[in-house]
């Protein structure tokens, strides 16, 4: 399955009825060893670009960014236990949380990954 | 330490400025030059790595300095509430120099060699110490700067054991004491300190033979190469201050908890008592006590409370703002440094951090947050 990514480090995946939420491997390694974050609550509705979470390491601090408008539908517990899970599987077991969206179509809307390199580089 | 840097100044390198891109590092810009952040073991395991075995620093952007001729240690002891004069030959001492009002311009450290004051500031202060030293005291005695030399920081609780490989005669020191020695006939000055709260050495070495010794204390297995980043946590959590965050001009030397670096001979009484700038604030508060207090606090959640998250009472009052914080790598919890008012300042008061508008119970607990390690003998 294709990711698709926004400009504030995010990937985004599609499943059948809501997309999960991650922050990229390039943002893990900028902020350094994750040590806290910060998840929403479920069945809060934010609109593309609120704020929706935290994600800190010893010497920074970072927002993450809904990047579509929709409604959390369910935030990774074992993150909130174990916030290295960003840094070590950022987008696998380091997911930060699922949205159903106001608009599915948004999604193409967003980078592909050679957008996202061609930014990061 | 201090963070501050002039934004758009051409950034200076240290002599192992080369090597630091070869390891991997991750540079920025700090007082002035660009220094590694981190190398791609990561904070977190450079952290460690320096608790547990042994880290090598650059701190070469420190300025480092001589004060020399009959009157250095007299003059010298006319800027700070220190006793330089009664310091004895190879010993070192922690000194402040304050402004007329009694705050503190930098934090410093300095050894008795003998022949001279050995004196290492911040590198952020270092050209406006410099300056300050010239102007009250350039005439009683010869201020010698010392920019062709590099300052190599290791610590950890193996230091000693991969220093001595290479310097067989460090093992005769103890904390706060410093000689020279030589290394394949490359003179050294050697004191053995830190800023870690870890047994440790700080090294002077010519700026041209930096890059063969670090390398030569790289190649040791205890030594790992070790950023700013983690210098900061592990400063932190042995509640040691950082100029230009928990140290400024504003800031007295009572208020910062500092008072163990006023010796009896320059408090009210002693021999030679007060004399230095800012002596009526500082007496009067050794005295008195002072209005606020930089107190330690432990977070009861584990949200990290970072620097100038605003402090308030747990019924809403507002007390002030956080000056360090972080989560401690190893004492596993958030911790921070504060000025608060005296009243607040007891071990076990509860206060409000407020992160991102959301009150987070922090309490009072003396400093350091983590057992200090250092070698007595």
């Amino acid at each position: 399955m294709s990711l698709k990514y926004t400009a504030e480090h995010e990937w985004v995946q599609s499943g059948a009825d809501h997309v999960t939420v991650g922050i990229t491997h390039h943002a893990q390694d900028a902020l350094g060893d994750v040590v806290f974050v910060e998840l929403p609550e479920v069945g809060k509705h934010f609109k593309a670009g609120d704020v929706a979470g935290v994600v800190e390491s010893v010497k920074a601090a970072a927002d993450v960014y809904m990047p579509l408008g929709g409604t959390i539908t369910e935030v990774n517990e074992a993150l909130r236990d174990d916030p290295a899970l960003a840094n070590s599987d950022p987008l696998g077991a380091g997911w930060f949380f699922k949205v159903r969206l106001d608009n599915a179509a948004d999604v193409d809307g967003l980078m592909d990954e050679a957008a996202y390199q061609a930014l990061t580089a | 330490m201090s963070d501050a840097s002039s934004a758009n100044a051409p950034l200076q390198t240290t002599p192992l400025h080369a090597l630091h891109l070869e390891l991997g590092a991750r540079m920025v810009p700090f007082a002035g030059y660009s220094m590694p952040v981190q190398y791609p073991s990561g904070l977190m395991a450079e952290h460690v790595h320096t608790r547990t075995q042994a880290g090598l620093f650059d701190v070469s952007h420190m300025g480092q300095l001589t004060l020399s001729g009959p009157q250095a240690a007299l003059a010298f002891e006319s800027l700070m509430p220190v006793d330089v004069v009664g310091l004895a030959p190879g010993r070192q001492r922690y000194g402040l120099l304050l402004n007329a009002e009694g705050g503190i311009l930098d934090d410093l450290m300095f050894v008795n060699r003998g022949d001279d004051l050995f004196v290492v500031v911040n590198g952020a202060r270092k050209v406006a110490d410099l300056a300050h030293l010239q102007q009250r005291m350039g005439t009683q005695c010869t201020i010698t700067p010392l920019p062709d030399q590099a300052l190599l920081a290791l610590q950890g609780p193996m230091a000693v054991t991969a220093l001595a490989r290479l310097v067989p005669g460090v093992t005769s020191l103890v904390f706060m004491t410093g000689a020279s020695f030589n290394w394949e006939g490359v003179p050294l000055f050697i004191t053995r300190s830190g800023y870690t709260g870890e047994d440790g050495f700080e090294i002077s070495i010519a700026a041209n033979q930096a890059d063969g010794f670090a390398r030569a204390l790289l190649a040791q297995p205890e030594v790992l190469p070790v950023g700013l980043g983690a210098r900061n946590s592990l400063r932190l959590e042995a509640g040691l201050c950082l100029y230009g965050q928990d140290l400024d001009t504003t800031t007295s030397p009572v208020e910062a908890g500092l008072t163990w670096a006023i010796q009896k001979s320059r408090r009210s009484g002693g021999e030679r008592a007060g004399g230095f700038p800012g002596a009526k604030r500082v007496l009067r508060e050794l005295t008195q006590g002072p209005t606020r207090c930089r107190v330690g606090l432990v977070a009861q959640e584990r949200v990290p409370v970072r620097e100038h998250t605003p402090l308030q009472t747990p019924e809403g009052t507002s007390v002030g703002e956080v000056c360090s914080g972080l989560l401690g790598p190893t004492c596993n919890q958030p911790i921070a440094m504060a000025y608060v008012p005296r009243e607040l300042s007891a071990a076990g008061t509860v206060l409000h951090a407020l992160v991102r508008g959301k009150p987070v119970p922090m309490v009072v607990q003396a400093m350091p947050f983590v057992p200090t390690r250092y070698y007595r003998g």
